[in-house]
């Protein structure tokens, strides 16, 4: 039961955090002259009736606590206002990008957390070893590379050729899991691999490093000398104190997962959130950002829910409360 | 041996007398006998170098960095041309700019946004770390809180807003990522200082009447050195991929200025026709932080008291391979030199 209290009041904090961003995002958006947004509308050549008219048709010419008001009840409303330039809901908009992003944090989420927590174990267990050698080195690789290099080094050496070949299976853009689940894969393998890279060399050092300190413990003396099996002393005991550290450390990296996903759908042109957002900041389409910005929030304290739940399912001591 | 001969020795050594070494001296010693923080460092002294002479390099091929040559610098497609051809050494860029020229002079940018960036960040983190150490209570507190919501923050989205505000410009994205990077080298240093502060010689200052501010920037601060240092060095190269990574976005450095962020952006219409365009500027961006991780990495071992054991145990473990195998177990990460990995990852 206590677990329902938690959650409920986890929820409510989250909205407080949401709903503080969204007015910071529309306050800080809203401090520049409202003529700039309306000329960049009505183009260079617009007569200054045209950009009153434009000014109008926004509603940019109530005072900005109406402004405010109208935004917030349609966040209520479930409603994020409309885009500048297609007039499309923003609702639409982020509905189309969502399934790309998705996709995207979903399978390289899965894709990182293996890599980096199996390479980094296997590290630990059989330290100095080849295979320690040789994931060193290719750590220290994935955190000196920036997510959208691997990105393009991977069309250039893999894509390419491949395509070249005749083997088309391996592709860019974006195929939903609708449309043949072997296409969405083989669009999604190269965007996961890229996502998952960089951020499993982190958790490779990380899970690596807590589980050499562990083993390193009294009580993995004392597993071992009750005569348990190296598995179950490893498995049982080592990682599962190993890696609380590691959990914690996923909620911090929430935010910068964030900023690879960003990367990866504007290298491999998946039109996600990503992607839109970008556009819409070359465009100064207001609205769309801060539809962005709320969608990030929500994404962060989401995941953090999470991180923390899971936090208090592997460590016995942290009490849910 | 015979006692005489023992006696010997011991005069010997009492003729050269024991020379005392600084923490410094030693870490500069061990980090002379690790050859890759050594071929780090020098990467790095070339790269350096190299950005500094940029402008020589754009005299001696008599291609400017924003020049495009459309005649000599593409073919007849309107391509970029490739390495070796009509005098521009790595090919050229997407206009029929010199693309070794451009890269040096994104090396400018990329190095200065690395080095000036960690300077202000580790200023900031450490005034306040050590701030927040010492005096405890609510500034602790505060503070954090103030950590862990910088660093839960998504800097794309900081970026973006003020990107959209104050438009995209390199004042900006040095601000987002020093917005960034204070955090974690400030928890660093509250945790060091928690423990330094309850040292006896703290209390023999206090009694001697020395104030706050000169307990914590005369007592505690050149203690404080040797981590933040490390940090330091891992946070360059941290904040390079950053500047990439933002003006790759389009939320950093703007054409026609020559970043190797913005060069990948475009070059990845490129790939098809000129592989070149994405591999030299990815080359050189790859390079200089794996030089950077690597010679921090050095350094924090040079650092650390327990790495001459380790080098001892290698020493003997060559010793002793060609009797038989044996398998030393590994020493995890120590507490006082953390992996600022752990503490603050940028992307």
């Amino acid at each position: 039961m206590a677990i329902v209290g938690y959650l409920v009041r986890r929820i409510l904090t989250g909205i407080v955090v949401v709903w503080l961003v969204a007015t910071a995002a529309f306050f800080l958006f809203f401090a520049r002259p409202v003529e700039t947004v309306a000329r960049l509308l009505a183009g260079h050549a617009a007569t200054p009736q045209v950009i009153t008219e434009v000014i109008t048709n926004l509603g940019l010419n109530q005072p900005i606590l109406t402004q405010y008001w109208r935004f917030v009840d349609g966040l209520l409303h479930g409603n994020l206002g409309y885009s500048y330039y297609s007039q499309e809901s923003v609702n639409t908009i982020l509905k189309q990008d969502l399934p790309p992003t998705v996709s995207l944090v979903i399978g390289g989420t899965i894709l990182w957390l293996i890599a980096g927590l199996s390479v980094g174990i296997i590290s630990a267990t059989r330290a100095r070893s080849l295979f320690d050698r040789a994931s060193n080195v290719a750590v220290l690789i994935g955190l000196s590379m920036p997510v959208f290099v691997i990105g393009e080094l991977l069309i250039l050496v893999v894509f390419l050729p491949l395509n070249e070949h005749g083997i088309t299976w391996i592709d860019t853009g974006y195929s939903g899991p609708t449309s043949g689940l072997g296409s969405f894969f083989g669009h999604m393998v190269l965007p996961w691999i890229t996502l998952a890279s960089v951020q499993a060399a982190v958790y490779t050092r990380l899970s690596r490093g807590q589980l050499l300190d562990t083993l390193g413990e009294d009580y993995i003396r004392t597993a071992r000398a009750k005569g348990l099996s190296e598995r179950r002393v490893i498995f049982r005991h080592a990682v599962r104190a190993a890696l609380t550290p590691v959990v914690s450390q996923l909620g911090v990296d929430v935010g910068q997962l964030l900023g690879g996903v960003f990367v990866v759908e504007i290298v491999f042109g998946l039109g996600g959130i990503g992607q839109a957002t970008v556009q819409a900041v070359d465009q100064d389409n207001l609205p769309v950002i801060i539809g962005f910005v709320i969608i990030a929030a929500v994404f962060v304290v989401v995941a953090n829910i999470i991180v923390d739940l899971l936090y208090a399912a592997l460590d016995p001591r942290v009490r849910i409360t | 041996m015979s006692i005489v001969h023992e006696i010997e020795l011991e005069a010997q050594s009492a003729v050269a007398p024991v020379q005392g070494r600084s923490q410094w001296q030693l870490t500069w010693r061990r980090l002379r006998g690790d050859r890759v923080s050594m071929v780090a460092l020098v990467v790095i002294v070339i790269m350096v170098v190299l950005a500094i002479a940029a402008p020589v390099f754009a005299a001696l091929t008599g291609h400017p960095p924003n020049v495009a040559y459309p005649v000599t610098g593409e073919n007849a497609a309107g391509n970029p041309v490739g390495p070796f051809t009509n005098g521009f050494i790595l090919g050229t860029d997407s206009t029929g700019r010199d693309l070794l020229v451009r890269i040096l002079y994104g090396a400018r940018v990329s190095l200065f946004v690395g080095v000036v960036t960690t300077f202000i960040a580790t200023a900031l983190g450490v005034a306040i770390g050590l701030m927040a150490g010492y005096f405890g209570g609510i500034a602790d507190t505060v503070l954090a809180r103030f950590t862990d919501a910088v660093l839960a923050f998504a800097y794309v989205v900081l970026a973006i807003a003020l990107a959209v505000v104050y438009g995209p410009s390199l004042t900006i994205i040095m601000l987002v990522i020093t917005f960034f990077s204070w955090a974690g080298i400030a928890r660093i240093v509250r945790g060091q200082t928690l423990s330094i502060k309850e040292k006896e010689y703290i209390e023999a200052a206090r009694s001697l009447g020395a104030g706050p501010f000169r307990i914590m920037f005369f007592d505690i601060l050149p203690n404080l050195l040797a981590p933040v240092l490390v940090v330091g060095t891992l946070y360059i190269p941290q904040a390079v991929v950053f500047e990439a990574t933002l003006s790759f976005l389009g939320l950093g450095v703007q054409p026609p200025t020559a970043s190797w962020g913005n060069m990948l952006a475009d070059a990845s219409n490129f790939y098809q026709v000129a592989w070149w365009y994405v591999v030299f500027p990815a080359a050189a961006l790859l390079i200089t932080t794996l030089a950077f991780n690597l010679l921090g990495d050095g350094i924090r071992d040079a650092m650390d008291p327990r790495t001459e054991r380790l080098l001892a145990a290698r020493r003997l473990r060559r010793k002793n391979r060609k009797k038989r195998k044996t398998g030393v177990a590994g020493t995890g990460p120590n507490p006082d030199f953390p992996d600022p990995v752990h503490v603050g990852q940028i992307p």
